[in-house]
C-alpha cells in the first residue's frame, strides 16, 4: 500500500483515495460510527440479538423482583426471631445538617459492654453527609432502664476530633429506637428527637 | 436504541432528583433515612429492602398520618421509582411512579410522576410512550425540573426522528446552568441531523468552548470537539478542523480518538511533521486502545511520507511486534473466554471494591480474559448484559448465605424448644396458682370499692367500725340477751349501762365517720397502686410467657415456605445466569475477532510497510 500512496499528488480536499488502503477504509468506518453513535445508532455487538437481551433483561427483572420478595419475608422472620419487639433494640447514627467533619469511628456501650464499633469508608461518610441514617447496630435487651454510651473520633482540618456522651434510656414492651446525631464539627452527639 | 450519553445523562438526572428529594427535607423516619444511606452508597438492593418494608408498614397501620413516615411518603414512593429504575427493575419502577401518576395528588407531583415515567420509558428505548408520558404534563411544574423536562423532550424528539422540533426544544435550553454542555453538544448534533450542517458547525464549535469544572461537562466540550473536528477534517477544512481537535483534553475519554483525528487532519493536508506530534503521543499509549494500534501504524507511514525511510522500518518493525503481542493477547482472551474464566474474572469481589475495577482487570497479568474489557465496556449491549450479570452474582451469593441462615434458624428454634418445653408446664402450672389468688384478691378489692362507693351515698358508720369496735359490739349484743332472758334486781341499771355504752360507741362511729371514711379511700388508693404494679407484673409475665412460645412455635412452617422460595429462586437464577453468561461471552468474542481481524490486518500492513521502507531507506543509503 506504501508504494502507490507515496506517490500521491498533494491532497487538497479530502479524498480517501490519497491515503493508506487501511486508513482509507477505517476513515470512512470510524467517522460514520462517530456521529451515529452521538445520534443514536445502536452500538456494540448487536449480532447477539436484541430480542434475546430484552427476553434476558426481563427475566432479571423479574428474578430481582422474587429475591426482594424473599428478602423482605426473611427480613421479617428473621426480626422475629432474633429481635422480637419486646428486648429490641437498635441504634442509628446520623450527621447534623451540614457537618463536614470527617467522621472516622463510632463505638456504642450499651450497660457499659461494647456492641458495636465501626470504622467509616469515604462512601459511607458520603452518605452520611447527603442525610443518610446509619443503623449501627441491632440487638435485645430486658425491659427497663439502660446505659447508652457513644464515642467518635475523626479529623477536622487536620486536626482529630473526639466526644463522648451518655445517656440513659427506658426499654418498654415495643422496640426501641434510639437515634444519635453528631453535631458540632464533632464535639457534640445529640440524642436524636426520633 | 437510546445513545449511551443520553442513558447516561437521565440516570444522571435521577441521583440529582433524588438527592434533591430528599436533602431539603428534615428527616423524621429513621427507617427511610437508612434506605437513603444505602442508596446514597448506590446499594439499590439493600435500600429497595428497606423502602419496600417501610412503606408497607406504613400503609398497614390504622392511623398513618401518625407515623413516623407520613411526612416523607411523597418522597418515599418517588424514591421507591428511582432506586427500581437504578436497579435497573423498569417494569417495578414504571408501576409504582404510574401508581403516584393516577393517585389523587397536588399538579405538581401529577407532573414530576409523568416526567419520571417518561424518562423510564426513554430508557427502555420506547420513545413513542417517552412522550405519551410528557405530553400529560401541563398547569404546574416544579423548578428543579422545569429545564429537566425540556431536556428530555428534546431527547425524545431526537429518537422518534424529529430533530427540528428537537432543535426548538434545545435552542431555548441554550445557556441553562446545570445542562449546559449537554444541552449545547445535543443541538449540535440535533442540527446535524435535521440537515443544518453549517448551523451545526457554528453550535458544534460553541458547545466545544463551554467552560465549566464539571467532569460530565469537559466530557461533553471535547466529544463536541471531537465531532466537530471529524466534521470539518471530511469537509477537507482541516486547519479548522485541527483547532477543534487541539482542544479536546490530553486526558480524557475522548483523547485518544481526537489525537489521531489530528494526525490524520495534518496528513490530510500533506503536512505530515505536524502529524508525527500526536501521532508519538498516541502510539505509546494503552496497547489495547484501537486508536493507538492505528497510530503504531500511522506513525511510520507519515516518517516515510517525509522521506525518513529508515525511521519508518523501524517503526514498522516495531508496530508488527506489537501487533504481533497484542494478537497474542486477543488470543488468550478467546482461551480464556473459552475455558469460562472470563466470566469467573467479572465477578472478582477484591476487584469490583475498586471504582476503577475495570480499569485494574486490564492490567493483571494472570487475567488474559479481560485485557480488552475496556474496549468492550463502549458498548452499551455489554454494559447492561455485564451489570445484569453482576446483579445476578449479588443475588447468588444472597441467596446461598440465606439458604445457609435456615439451617441456623432451625438450630435456634429447636434450642429454644429443647429448653422451653420442659420448664413452661411447671411455670404454667405456678401461674394458674398465682393467677387464682391474684383473681380472688382482685374481686375482693372490687367488693370494697362497691361498698365504699355505696357509703358515699347511704352512709352506713357501722361498716367503718374498727375491728375492736365490732368486737365491743358484738359483746353488747351478748349482754343484753342475756339481760333480755334473767329477771334480776339490777337488771334495769345494767341495761341503762348498756344502752349508755352503746350510746358511747355510736357517738364515736358517727363522730368519726367522716374521717374514716377518707381513711378508707386513701388506703383503697394504696391499694389500686399495689394492684397496678401486680398488674404490670402480670402484663410482663404473660408477654415473656408468649415471648417463650414465640420464640420456638410457628416457625417450620415460614422458614420450609422461605427455603423451598430460596430455592425456587436459585434454579431460576442460576439458568438466567448461564444464558447471561452466554451473551457476555458471545459478545465478547465478537468484539475480539473483530479487533483480531483488524490487527491482523494492520500487521500484513505493517509487514509490506516494513518491506517497502526497508528497500527505500537502503536505495537511498546506497545512492549516498
Amino acid at each position: 500500500m506504501q508504494g502507490e500512496n507515496a506517490e500521491s499528488p498533494p491532497v487538497t480536499a479530502l479524498d480517501l483515495n490519497t491515503m493508506p488502503t487501511w486508513r482509507a477504509r477505517l476513515a470512512r468506518v470510524l467517522a460514520l460510527a462517530l456521529l451515529l453513535a452521538a445520534a443514536g445508532s445502536p452500538g456494540g455487538a448487536e449480532e447477539v440479538g436484541k430480542e434475546e437481551m430484552r427476553s434476558l433483561d426481563e427475566q432479571v427483572q423479574e428474578i430481582k423482583s422474587d429475591v426482594l420478595g424473599i428478602a423482605a419475608e426473611l427480613g421479617q422472620l428473621e426480626e422475629k426471631l432474633l429481635y422480637p419487639s419486646n428486648t429490641q433494640v437498635a441504634v442509628f447514627v446520623s450527621l447534623a445538617e451540614g457537618e463536614t467533619f470527617r467522621l472516622d469511628s463510632v463505638q456504642v456501650h450499651i450497660d457499659g459492654e461494647p456492641v458495636a464499633h465501626h470504622i467509616y469508608s469515604f462512601k459511607e461518610l458520603e452518605a452520611l453527609q447527603k442525610g443518610g441514617v446509619q443503623r449501627i447496630y441491632t440487638g435485645n435487651v430486658a425491659t427497663g432502664e439502660h446505659r447508652l454510651d457513644v464515642a467518635i473520633a475523626g479529623k477536622k482540618g487536620g486536626s482529630d476530633v473526639s466526644a463522648k456522651q451518655d445517656w440513659s434510656f427506658r426499654k418498654e414492651a415495643e422496640p426501641k429506637l434510639v437515634g444519635i446525631t453528631l453535631a458540632g464539627d464533632g464535639s457534640r452527639i445529640e440524642l436524636g428527637s426520633w | 436504541m437510546t445513545p449511551t450519553w443520553i442513558r447516561a445523562i437521565a440516570s444522571g438526572l435521577a441521583v440529582v432528583l433524588l438527592a434533591a428529594a430528599t436533602a431539603a427535607e428534615d428527616l423524621r423516619d429513621l427507617h427511610f433515612g437508612e434506605a437513603l444511606y444505602e442508596a446514597y452508597q448506590e446499594h439499590w438492593f439493600e435500600s429497595l429492602e428497606r423502602l419496600d418494608a417501610e412503606i408497607a408498614q406504613h400503609y398497614r397501620v390504622d392511623e398513618p398520618q401518625l407515623d413516623s413516615l407520613y411526612a416523607h411518603i411523597g418522597s418515599a414512593e418517588f424514591d421507591v421509582g428511582d432506586f427500581e429504575l437504578r436497579y435497573r427493575m423498569h417494569h417495578r419502577a414504571g408501576r409504582a411512579i404510574r401508581a403516584v401518576l393516577e393517585a389523587d395528588v397536588a399538579e405538581p407531583i401529577r407532573n414530576e410522576a409523568a416526567f419520571r415515567l417518561a424518562r423510564i420509558h426513554f430508557q427502555k428505548d420506547q420513545p413513542h410512550e417517552a412522550m405519551h408520558a410528557l405530553e400529560r404534563i401541563h398547569g404546574e411544574i416544579p423548578d428543579e425540573i422545569r429545564d429537566d423536562i425540556e431536556f428530555l423532550r428534546a431527547n425524545v424528539y431526537m429518537a422518534l426522528g424529529r430533530p427540528a422540533d428537537a432543535v426548538k426544544v434545545l435552542d431555548d435550553l441554550q445557556g441553562d446552568g446545570e445542562l449546559e454542555g449537554f444541552s449545547a453538544y445535543n443541538l449540535g448534533i440535533a442540527l446535524l441531523q435535521a440537515g443544518r450542517e453549517r448551523d451545526a458547525v457554528t453550535q458544534l464549535d460553541r458547545a466545544g468552548q463551554v467552560s465549566s469544572g464539571d467532569p460530565a461537562t469537559l466530557a461533553i466540550r471535547d466529544k463536541s470537539n471531537l465531532v466537530l473536528g471529524t466534521l470539518l477534517f471530511e469537509a477537507s477544512a482541516f486547519g479548522p478542523s485541527q483547532s477543534a481537535l487541539d482542544r479536546v483534553r490530553l486526558e480524557g475519554p475522548f483523547s485518544n480518538q481526537a489525537l489521531l483525528r489530528a494526525g490524520w487532519a495534518d496528513a490530510s493536508a500533506q503536512n505530515f511533521e505536524r502529524a508525527l506530534v500526536p501521532w508519538s503521543i498516541l502510539a505509546e499509549r494503552e496497547p489495547t486502545d484501537a486508536a493507538a494500534q492505528e497510530a503504531r501504524l500511522a506513525l511510520p507511514y507519515a516518517y516515510s511520507k517525509l522521506d525518513v525511510h529508515g525511521r519508518a522500518a523501524l517503526l514498522y518493525g516495531r508496530a508488527v511486534e506489537a501487533f504481533g503481542a497484542q494478537l497474542e493477547k486477543i488470543d488468550a482472551s478467546l482461551d480464556s473466554i473459552q475455558e469460562g474464566e472470563f466470566l469467573e474474572a467479572l465477578v472478582r469481589e477484591e476487584i469490583r471494591q475498586d471504582k476503577d475495577w475495570v480499569i485494574r482487570l486490564r492490567s493483571l497479568p494472570e487475567a488474559p480474559e479481560t485485557y480488552y474489557l475496556m474496549s468492550l465496556m463502549a458498548s452499551h449491549d455489554f454494559q447492561t448484559a455485564l451489570q445484569n450479570y453482576l446483579d445476578l452474582e449479588d443475588m447468588r451469593k444472597k441467596l446461598v448465605a440465606w439458604q445457609r441462615s435456615f439451617d441456623a434458624f432451625d438450630d435456634l428454634v429447636e434450642l429454644r424448644r429443647r429448653y422451653y418445653e420442659p420448664l413452661l408446664p411447671g411455670v404454667d402450672r405456678e401461674f394458674r396458682r398465682l393467677d387464682a389468688r391474684m383473681r380472688l384478691r382482685l374481686e375482693q378489692r372490687k367488693h370494697l370499692a362497691r361498698r365504699l362507693e355505696h357509703l358515699l351515698i347511704a352512709p352506713r358508720p357501722e361498716h367503718l367500725a374498727t375491728a375492736d369496735e365490732q368486737r365491743f359490739s358484738a359483746a353488747l349484743d351478748g349482754i343484753e340477751a342475756r339481760l333480755a332472758e334473767s329477771s334480776g334486781a339490777d337488771d334495769a341499771e345494767l341495761q341503762q349501762r348498756v344502752r349508755h355504752l352503746r350510746g358511747a360507741l355510736r357517738w364515736s362511729l358517727e363522730t368519726q365517720y367522716h374521717e374514716r371514711l377518707t381513711e378508707a379511700h386513701r388506703h383503697l388508693h394504696e391499694l389500686n397502686q399495689d394492684v397496678e404494679a401486680l398488674d404490670a407484673q402480670y402484663v410482663a409475665f404473660v408477654r415473656t410467657r408468649q415471648a417463650a412460645t414465640h420464640s420456638y412455635a410457628h416457625y417450620e412452617a415460614p422458614i420450609e415456605n422461605l427455603r423451598a422460595r430460596v430455592t425456587q429462586a436459585q434454579e431460576r437464577l442460576e439458568i438466567a445466569m448461564k444464558r447471561q453468561g452466554h451473551v457476555l461471552e458471545s459478545v465478547a468474542k465478537q468484539e475480539l475477532k473483530l479487533r483480531r481481524d483488524r490487527l491482523e490486518a494492520y500487521q500484513n500492513e505493517a509487514r509490506f510497510a516494513f518491506a517497502d521502507s526497508y528497500d527505500r531507506a537502503a536505495k537511498a543509503q546506497a545512492a549516498k
